[in-house]
């Protein structure tokens, strides 16, 4: 959250609407990525691992980018190595955004 | 200053959006989440700034610098560090920053925007000023007299002196007529011989070897004379 501190600054509502929007729009990417990953679209997958990466790194999952942005490239040659470790970070996310 | 961002990210958006609040002189006119909008918005509207995303599907934030015609400015985003090469081949990229973009770095980019625009319109404030000036001071009895170009009709040199003559009065001036040649409008002005420059929109008629210049008969050199017929508008 230190991120979305810093931009929000002492704005409260700035910084409660840009977490309603992270919450709408990662829901609606998470379930983009599972669907591009059913149907093996995996150039698809990695523009979806592209999107995610922004809210990843705005929550301030520093280990987790890494992992994302390696999964990203590879996951656009067919390389699923990474994949369940993307959910359980996506599931992180989930329950950080949720709870 | 007047910017749009385009970035397919809601969450960029606002935050981009948030940032230019926050800063003074910096007027978000729209934003986009596709880049075929803008570029529909860019032609019927004045811009001076784009926050440009990168990595859009479809059409990318390389494709739609491609597309502009215009000398904008242009602030990359993305959360690709490793574009910045290909970013900075473009002319009109004046920074990259990578997502999520703090206040601090945002700052930093605008003042970058800024100082590079305030050198631009020194140049050109420059280059108006040379290029408009329809006034010249000339040095007269140790006093700097402003004369109004366009109502210079001759120039004749004399001797260390030259003589400009105008609608209402003639200066005498230490200088020669290589000085006062660069200085005056070269679509209005023409050298016709070593000792005089005529003000070509003050002809009355021309002969062989003369020019009458109001009612002056005022000599050509045989080499000027098809230079300064190049010049007229003839029938």
């Amino acid at each position: 959250m230190q991120v979305i501190e810093e931009i929000s600054g002492n704005d409260e509502d700035f910084k409660k609407n840009l977490l309603e929007i992270i919450k709408k729009e990662f829901s609606k990417e998470f379930e983009n990525y599972n669907h591009s990953y059913l149907k093996k679209d995996f150039e698809e997958a990695s523009e979806c691992v592209h999107k995610l990466k922004h809210k990843i790194s705005l929550l301030g999952f520093k280990e987790e980018l890494q992992k994302a942005a390696l999964f990203e490239k590879e996951v656009k040659k067919g390389n699923l190595e990474l994949h369940e470790n993307f959910i359980d970070t996506l599931n992180k996310i989930n329950v950080y955004l949720y709870d | 200053m007047k910017c749009i961002i385009v970035d397919d990210d809601e969450t960029a958006r606002l935050i981009l959006k948030q940032h230019c609040l926050n800063t003074s002189n910096l007027q978000v006119l729209s934003e986009f989440s596709s880049a075929i909008d803008a570029i529909k918005y860019l032609n019927s509207n004045d811009v001076d700034l784009i926050f440009l995303d990168i990595h859009m599907p479809s059409f990318s934030g390389f494709d739609f610098i491609k597309t502009l015609n215009k000398s904008l400015k242009i602030v990359l985003t993305t959360s690709d560090k490793n574009l910045a090469l290909e970013a900075f081949e473009f002319k009109n990229v004046i920074d990259y920053l990578v997502k999520p973009i703090t206040k601090q770095r945002f700052e930093k980019s605008f003042e970058k925007v800024v100082s590079l625009s305030k050198t631009e319109d020194s140049t050109n404030t420059k280059e108006n000023l040379n290029k408009k000036s329809d006034y010249l001071y000339v040095s007269v009895d140790r006093r700097l007299v402003n004369v109004h170009i366009p109502s210079i009709y001759l120039i004749e040199a004399k001797g260390d002196y030259i003589n400009i003559k105008t609608d209402g009065k003639n200066y005498i001036v230490h200088s020669t007529l290589k000085k006062i040649e660069d200085k005056l409008p070269e679509e209005l002005f023409f050298k016709v011989h070593r000792s005089f420059i005529i003000n070509t929109s003050e002809i009355v008629d021309i002969e062989d070897n003369s020019v009458v210049v109001r009612k002056e008969v005022v000599p050509v050199s045989r080499s000027n004379k098809g230079i300064l017929m190049d010049k007229l508008n003839l029938l």
